[in-house]
């Protein structure tokens, strides 16, 4: 019953155009060439000329190929089966199983009505002491990892994967280069969180449209476990990349840019897609947790500013470590008074300390004489780093506060941390 | 007499019509999904025989031969009782009714009344039978929880009307008829208890536009003393991210000496949103003691809602504000983030390809702002009360930096610019109001002459503190190092504020005034110190109990008593004249 039309008229970049009628804006369409089939959706309708993005790109396609439209939008399958499994954006499998093609949801639904939130309440853990001690995070937030190329994003974000309390977590890949895909995969898979996750993966080598589908895919999906009651965490690397695919495609389809080339509209993109977290009153809630690469190292990128408008604070990962500095959870005031007493104290005492440390370095390698004070910080900084701060540091929440305190007793008397002296006495280690 | 088209282009939120019939700019329209949806849109160009269209929802599904049509009427609002304590999204479509129909999410081309249909509301008229009235003159009232809502003949009655008929005292609905009003050419104007008017076009049924001159009190030291506003002013907050604007307006919202506060969250958090939504109701108004919600309304078009809809949030929230103005009441309107507004402008600009301006934004940028931020003002109405629509809008320029289009266009217009600085907040110290950028043109509840000296010392402060990252405490002379000490005390004890401390949160005016005076005192003592470093320690002591002192109870015995004390540590290093 559908139409199939036989001559494009048209082809730029990853988008092609056709001479059809009746055609639905964001419908999809099967393009035949003699490179294989091919999804695309309709981007743009001017008159008869309909404009589509095809998902594996325009490589190969010739003006006779054959374009035939399906009569709906973007979906994606949805059931329980889909754990353990990697997708690529546009739902076909990237490992050896079975397409699965049962429940189809639509990608890029409508967004949550404000009326309907709750304010946040519950800490997920994630046995990472810079997180949970320093900057929690908390069910239903945003945050990104602010990251540079060469930083180990990925690692971090496995390790939170597999750490984190979380029923189910979807991981969206954009962008990857192959072996990071691959050691995502097989790191999941080797420690047995395969079993609880969706992977959504784009390669650096796969078309350019599908980098694009991944967040929405992941996010849908994502929403329909909540929905479901599950607790879900979704992953996103590398949000940059995603937006580079927004820039090209957009410039392609000779858009105005705004800023370094980026879409007008890049800030409400990014938004739709950070929004989608959310603690449901009734049923389950989705946390994000999305890696943003800055070019340069610079922070004023429109890619990490805009999401910086967007998410509820950020993680800084420099030099291996998250940064205690910039870092910053803006929800965890919301639970971290309801964890254990001492868990604020701890929190500013040591940071206020590692502060001083910073200050002593940089006075020790401008040659000035260190004091007996000095010293102190000197050995409690790097204990602080070694056994706080390095990401391979795996303890729950009241282990590290505990060890917290006894690095603190290890390095300190009580009145030097300024600790009140109630905290003192319910919490100094008892030395002999 | 409605008019007919047909789509035949569809990009992105952006739609073109062909049609018959004649068609307004800013006209509604409806667009038709073939499964029955209608979704809300705006012309915004017309060219020949097609008419471009901005939609407010998703245009997922759209063919091009598809039904338009349009309504006749520019994209308006209901106004009427029942809209305080309301939570709206840029169309004004209620939000927790939609909830209770919907569910979890919004969906698309689902709208409903502003104003609930069967609410009855008691009537007591004021206008009687013969009396001739124009335009916004009151009709009669309802009581709106701590308002007397007062019913206007409608605003767009052009003419004087003579009142033909008005109810008795009872209780109607919004949709009941409470007058008749007959024209000067004899036709007859039935008057509800609602009326709606066009979110983009001022409300100017007053008798004249007054200065400015009456400070608004917010209880933020920063602001009322050194930057103040005043009521029927207008404001403007950029920042960079993580600044603190946000929690800023939240606190402006909850302490601000004004009758109504109406919160437009445009194209930010929703999560902020939620918490406003959860708190207010909790907390109470400390100049009524009622809940803060009765005298609060909210609209929100959160970041990830349709973009279109984000643009007329601030006109909805605008047109709200004028109309409690036309009651004779101070109205504050608080816009987050006027910067997304501007993106949604470029968006549309963008899709029409129009020629643009600066970093993409559309070449008539400023005088769309300036036409927003013109809608504050004071007036005095007809009835010779005078009403108040105040405007603080926050910028939220693209990496902070203020050289940006939108932050520089909010600067020509508005009266008082709160620049926020990363710097500052960063040092955590609240409310981040960079002391030496920001300004304000207002008239403030101290001294100006005392203000600007006090400024003076912070400035020198500033600079000693530049040069001695230089030259080192060493190189510096005890006089400037007291100076820069004595700038610090001044930043510490009265342009911070403990946001989330129950007493330091919200300093009221004569508060205020009081503390100026002895801070301004303290500043102007001449002091003598031995070493720096006991400079240092006294004045380290002395910040830290004017910090307590900010944190008692005002004129309790507490206070008096760390009064005397701060004094008293003063007196001992004052120089024997």
């Amino acid at each position: 019953m559908h139409k199939v039309y036989h001559r494009i008229e048209r082809i730029a970049g990853s988008v092609i155009t056709v001479k059809a009628e009746g055609v639905a804006y964001q419908e999809l369409a099967q393009v035949t060439s003699p490179q294989g089939v091919s999804l695309a959706r309709v981007i743009r309708i001017d008159k008869e000329m309909v404009d589509l993005q095809v998902f594996a790109g325009a490589r190969g396609i010739s003006t006779d190929s054959q374009v035939r439209f399906i009569g709906k939008p973007m979906e994606i399958p949805f059931s329980d089966s889909l754990l353990g499994r990697v997708f690529t954006g546009s739902g076909v499998p990237r490992d050896n199983g079975p397409l699965i093609e049962e429940n189809p949801i639509a990608i890029g639904g409508p967004s949550v009505n404000p009326a309907k939130r709750i304010i946040p309440r519950h800490m997920v853990r994630t046995g990472i002491p810079m997180i949970d001690v320093f900057n929690t995070l908390v069910v239903s937030q945003k945050l990104p990892i602010f990251s540079i190329a060469g930083e180990p994003y990925n690692q971090l974000l496995a390790r939170i994967a597999l750490q984190a309390e979380v029923d189910v977590i979807v991981l969206g890949g954009m962008g990857l280069k192959h072996d990071d895909y691959l050691y995502l995969r097989n790191f999941l898979e080797k420690n047995g969180a395969l079993s609880r996750s969706v992977m959504f993966v784009h390669t650096a080598s796969d078309p350019i449209v599908e980098c694009l589908l991944v967040p929405d895919a992941a996010l849908a999906v994502a929403e329909q476990f909540a929905i479901n009651g599950k607790n879900v965490l979704v992953l996103l690397t590398d949000m940059t990349n995603f937006a580079d695919a927004m820039k090209e495609i957009a410039i392609t389809m000779e858009q105005i840019p705004s800023n370094r080339g980026y879409p007008g509209d890049l800030y409400s993109q990014l938004a739709s897609r950070y929004e989608k977290a959310v603690d449901f009153d009734t049923a389950g809630s989705i946390t994000i947790l999305a890696v943003t690469t800055m070019p340069g190292d610079d922070v004023t990128h429109p890619v990490p500013d805009n999401t910086g408008y967007i998410t509820e604070g950020q993680f800084y990962l420099r030099k291996g470590r998250i940064e205690p500095f910039g870092s910053l959870s803006r929800l965890k005031q919301q639970v971290n008074g309801s964890t254990r007493s001492d868990h604020r104290t701890i929190m500013n005492t040591m940071i206020q300390l590692y502060a001083s440390f910073k200050e002593t370095v940089e006075k020790q390698s401008m040659g000035f004489r260190m004091t007996a004070w000095d010293q102190k910080l000197l050995r409690y900084g790097v204990r602080f780093e070694k056994e706080m701060m390095d990401l391979s540091v795996n303890i729950p929440l009241e282990k590290a506060l505990d060890l917290g305190w006894i690095i603190l007793s290890d390095c300190f008397e009580p009145e030097e941390t300024g600790i009140p002296s109630k905290m003192i006495n319910e919490y100094w280690p008892k030395k002999g | 007499m409605a008019s007919i088209g047909k789509i035949t282009g569809v990009n992105g939120n952006l739609i073109r019509v062909a049609f018959e019939g004649a068609v307004a700019q800013n006209e509604v329209a409806y667009a038709k999904l073939p499964s029955g949806i209608q979704l809300k849109s705006e012309v915004i160009r017309i060219r020949g025989d097609y008419a471009e269209l901005q939609v407010f929802e998703d245009t997922t599904g759209l063919k091009a031969g598809d039904d338009v049509e349009f309504t006749g009427d520019l994209l308006s609002v209901e106004l009427g009782p029942g809209l305080l304590g309301q939570v709206f999204d840029g169309l004004q479509n209620p939000l927790p009714r939609l909830a209770e129909e919907c569910g979890f999410f919004l969906q698309r081309g689902k709208y409903l009344c502003a104003l609930e249909r069967d609410t009855k509301w008691a009537f007591t008229p004021v206008a009687k039978v013969g009396d001739k009235l124009t335009a916004g003159d009151t009709l009669g009232t309802v009581p709106e929880g701590i308002f007397k809502h007062r019913i206007m003949v409608p605003f767009k009655v052009r003419s004087s009307v003579t009142v033909e008929k008005i109810m008795p005292a009872g209780n109607y609905t919004v949709e009941d008829v409470i007058a008749v009003l007959k024209d000067a050419d004899g036709r007859t104007v039935e008057a509800k208890i609602m009326q709606t008017w066009p979110v983009k076009i001022p409300i100017k049924q007053y008798a004249e536009r007054l200065f400015p001159s009456e400070p608004m009190v917010t209880q933020q030291r920063i602001i009322d003393t050194f930057f103040p506003v005043s009521r029927g002013g207008t404001y403007c907050i950029p920042g960079p991210f993580g600044a603190g604007k946000t929690v800023l307006q939240q606190l402006t919202s909850r302490y601000a000496d004004v009758d109504i506060v109406i919160l437009a969250a445009c194209g930010e958090r929703a999560g902020e949103v939620v918490e406003t939504l959860r708190e207010f109701p909790e907390l109470n108004d400390p100049r009524t003691g009622k809940s803060l919600m009765e005298r609060t309304l909210i609209i929100c078009n959160t970041s990830s809602m349709p973009v279109a809809a984000r643009e007329a949030s601030v006109y909805t929230g605008v047109t709200l504000a004028e109309y409690y103005r036309q009651m004779g009441l101070n109205v504050l309107l608080l816009a987050d983030s006027t910067s997304r507004w501007a993106q949604a402008l470029r968006e549309m600009s963008g899709r029409l390809e129009e020629i643009p301006g600066e970093e993409a934004f559309p070449a008539y940028l400023e005088s769309v702002i300036a036409s927003f931020y013109e809608r504050g003002g004071v007036v005095r109405l007809k009835d010779g009360s005078i009403g108040s629509v105040t405007i603080g809008g926050s910028v939220s320029p693209a990496g902070g930096n203020f050289e940006e289009p939108v932050t520089q266009a909010t600067l020509k217009v508005v009266g008082a610019f709160h620049g926020l600085s990363r710097e500052r907040s960063d040092q955590r110290r609240f409310p981040a109001i960079n002391p030496m950028d920001s300004w304000s043109k207002y008239e403030g509840i101290i001294n100006a002459q005392k203000v600007q000296e006090a400024r003076h010392i912070l400035a020198m402060g500033i600079d000693v503190n530049q040069m001695m990252k230089v030259v080192g405490e060493e190189g510096t002379s005890m006089e400037d190092f007291v100076t820069y000490l004595k700038s610090e005390y001044l930043d510490s004890v009265y342009l911070q504020q403990d946001a989330y401390h129950e007493i330091d949160a919200a300093c009221s005016g004569e508060r205020q005034k009081y503390l100026f005076d002895k801070v301004y005192q303290i500043l102007k003592t001449a002091m003598t110190f031995k070493e720096k470093e006991n400079a240092r320690g006294f004045f380290l002591k002395l910040t830290q109990i004017t910090k307590d002192w900010n944190r008692v109870e005002f004129q309790s015995k507490e206070f008096k008593e760390l009064e005397e004390q701060i004094f008293k540590s003063v007196a001992e290093v004052a120089t024997n004249a």
